[in-house]
């Protein structure tokens, strides 16, 4: 075997070359970060820099390793922390749900337009994100506000005579969240929706189904892998939301991205923050791994 | 299905007109798709409308399903205006080109679609899917998904399907249009048998003259938005009306020629392209003055022979310009003096027999009644 081939058997092939730069990416801005807030996570409190207490120690020639698992036990018997759990995940559910009843008539209709006006409502829907998030939300605020725009047009209107209280409520963590993350559930159905194939609902209607039967046994049967990853897209980052709560919401609102604020820079207990943190990734690597393992059935049949 | 049914094979056509379409048109923007067609299904025939696409026959289908609303015109069952009922309010179902299974039901699920959607008890549901199931052999298959079957199964799901109902009329769209060559002409007669069997009137649409051929009772030629002839298979391969319809189904020469005689049993021709006369054994006895005549001769109702045959007409001379060896015949294409190019077919009944060869003199000839005369 001559030098060339046997260094080029050494050499890594061209799809590994090219399957190494993802991974790369992934192992330094993912994996490596989630070791640091691994280790923080089992470290404890103490005032210095950085402030918790380092895993190993050298002294006298023995090599120390610290692991505590008392953050994990502090934050799950602390009925605060659990509330905070609870209450994002309801909240994230109930913001799914109101983005799915809001998004699928959306791209359904998007996906029936005609061919040449599709791509403008599909840019109307993304449109606002092309100005930063934060503004939008801070837009809310005025909208939302007591002497804003909503309350003073309904005023203005005589409707009511005094000012309802919307922001830092619920309803406006509501609001903001549905509004800034219906993109993210329209754009997977209108993809889903887009495909169907017209001749199926002819059939359908041919073997003498109304409208309503059309809708609900072919196609929304056909667009539940659109509306998974959708609610997929949309559950997921609400669940760790830090800025909609935190502008729009009030003392009622607790959701965990806004107590993990809290901890990591006015407790300044990041170890408690990393435990906080680590918790929630495994809490959503329980519906990512049903998501996937449905994706995977559904790719088998 | 009862054993009364069954034997019902071969009784096709009845004189009853089951479904009739009343000067339908249909305009999209400026553009006429159907012009103007008026047409009578009988009760229990297989009827076909054949054209290229464009020609109209899939709006035309389209429009007896009610996907598609007329722009004028009447289509009547019997006496009951059907022309502005919904698709699901018609009893017709229709076997789509893509068969429109849905992926995720199992087959017996998409048969039973349709009855579901009528209100029947559940056993009775499921005593017909059976029954669709062994009409179309595949009752093995009822618990998989349209894409773990091949096409000519989900073909027969396909027509089970759209039976299912028993409606009053069957609409094929391109009913073949998604199978390969070999598959086609054995699901062509299968599909004829089935239908047979049941008994149901149907309407197919069709690019393809072989298919149409096979499986019709009747073949409506359509081009243009309209239909240009309607007749029986052989009505429309043996005695086309025009130019148009002789050219779309297989093989002709067309010659324009001259009348020179017009008797009430035979009439004489001039082709200049002809060295002789064309002698027909038929007149056309036409009062026309306009004595322009089309003459059309299909490729295998013409001999070639390198002798001098004895005939004072329906003779011509050529030189052999190429040759195509089929098989179960050779096409040649023969070049006439004129310069114009004519086909005929030699069927090779013999094995590897004395064959006139590449630039060889022949001469083409026809009998009498070989040819058929046309104004257009």
């Amino acid at each position: 075997m001559s030098t060339y081939t046997t260094i080029k058997r050494l050499l890594p092939k061209g799809r590994c070359l090219i399957l190494s730069g993802p991974f790369l990416w992934l192992l330094v801005f993912f994996l490596m970060p989630f070791i640091f807030v691994a280790k923080i996570s089992v470290a404890e409190a103490e005032l210095s820099i950085p402030p918790y207490t380092a895993m190993f120690d050298w002294i006298d020639g023995v090599l120390g390793i610290r692991v505590s698992i008392n953050n994990f036990l502090w934050v799950l018997d602390d009925p605060l922390y659990v509330q905070a759990y609870l209450n994002s995940i309801k909240m994230a559910f109930f913001s799914t749900l109101f983005c799915l009843l809001l998004g699928y008539p959306m791209a359904y209709a998007i996906a029936k337009a005609p061919k040449e006006q599709q791509t403008v409502w599909l840019l109307l829907v993304l449109l606002p994100s092309w100005t930063s998030f934060l503004i939008r939300v801070y837009a809310w605020v005025g909208l939302l506000k007591n002497n804003g725009l909503i309350n003073g047009l309904l005023m203005w209107l005589g409707i009511i005579d005094d000012p309802i209280q919307m922001i830092n409520t619920n309803f406006a963590v509501y609001v903001g969240i549905v509004y800034s993350y219906l993109p993210f559930m329209v754009l997977p159905l209108y993809a889903n929706l887009v495909k169907h194939d017209n001749a199926l609902l002819e059939a359908a209607a041919d073997l003498g189904a109304g409208h309503f039967t059309r809708l609900f046994r072919i196609t929304l049967p056909l667009s539940i892998n659109g509306i998974v990853a959708g609610s997929m897209l949309v559950f997921i980052p609400v669940v760790g939301e830090y800025v909609i709560p935190e502008l729009l919401g009030g003392t009622e609102t607790i959701m965990i991205g806004k107590v993990l604020w809290q901890e990591f820079f006015n407790n300044r207990d990041w170890p408690v923050a990393s435990a906080l943190a680590l918790i929630m990734v495994f809490i959503l690597i329980i519906p990512i791994t049903l998501f996937h393992r449905f994706q995977n059935k559904e790719a088998n049949l | 299905m009862t054993s009364s049914e069954i034997t019902r094979k071969n009784s096709r056509a009845q004189d009853e007109v089951l479904l009739s379409i009343k000067n339908i048109t249909k305009k999209y923007d400026d553009a006429l798709a159907v012009d103007d067609i008026s047409l009578d299904i009988k009760k229990g025939e297989i009827f076909a409308l054949l054209g290229a696409s464009g020609s109209g026959k899939s709006t035309l289908l389209r429009m007896l399903a009610g996907f598609e609303k007329a722009t004028s015109g009447k289509i009547c069952i019997g006496s009951e205006d059907i022309t502005h009922l919904q698709p699901n309010e018609r009893p017709f179902n229709m076997m789509f080109q893509s068969y429109a299974l849905f992926p995720h039901m199992t087959v017996a699920k998409n048969i039973a679609f349709g009855l579901q959607q009528d209100g029947m008890a559940k056993a009775d549901i499921d005593a017909r899917v059976s029954e669709m199931l062994k009409l179309v052999h595949m009752e093995k298959y009822a618990k998989r998904k349209p894409h773990q079957l091949s096409g000519g199964q989900r073909q027969r799901v396909a027509l089970a399907r759209s039976l299912a109902k028993h409606p009053k009329l069957l609409l094929l769209d391109e009913p073949m249009g998604a199978l390969d060559k070999k598959l086609r002409t054995e699901m062509q007669l299968e599909v004829v048998d089935i239908i047979e069997r049941v008994g149901v009137t149907c309407v197919m649409v069709t690019h393809d003259q072989e298919e149409a051929m096979t499986m019709a009772d009747r073949i409506a030629i359509m081009d243009e938005g309209e239909i240009q002839q309607i007749g029986t298979p052989v009505d429309i391969y043996e005695s086309p009306l025009n130019r148009m319809v002789a050219e779309f189904i297989g093989s002709v020469n067309i010659f324009e020629s001259e009348i020179i005689e017009d008797e009430e049993h035979f009439m004489k021709l001039f082709c200049p392209d002809i060295d002789t006369d064309i002698y027909v054994g038929r007149g056309v006895s036409s009062g026309i003055d306009d004595r322009n005549m089309l003459f059309a001769l299909r490729p295998e109702k013409t001999f070639i022979s390198v002798e001098k045959p004895d005939m004072d007409h329906n003779v011509t001379e050529g030189t052999v310009e190429d040759i195509a060896y089929l098989g179960g015949h050779t096409v040649y294409y023969v070049k006439l003096t004129s310069g114009k190019i004519v086909q005929c077919f030699l069927a090779n009944t013999e094995r590897r027999a004395e064959r006139p060869d590449w630039d060889e003199k022949v001469y083409v000839f026809w009998q009498d009644d070989a040819g058929m005369v046309m104004r257009s």
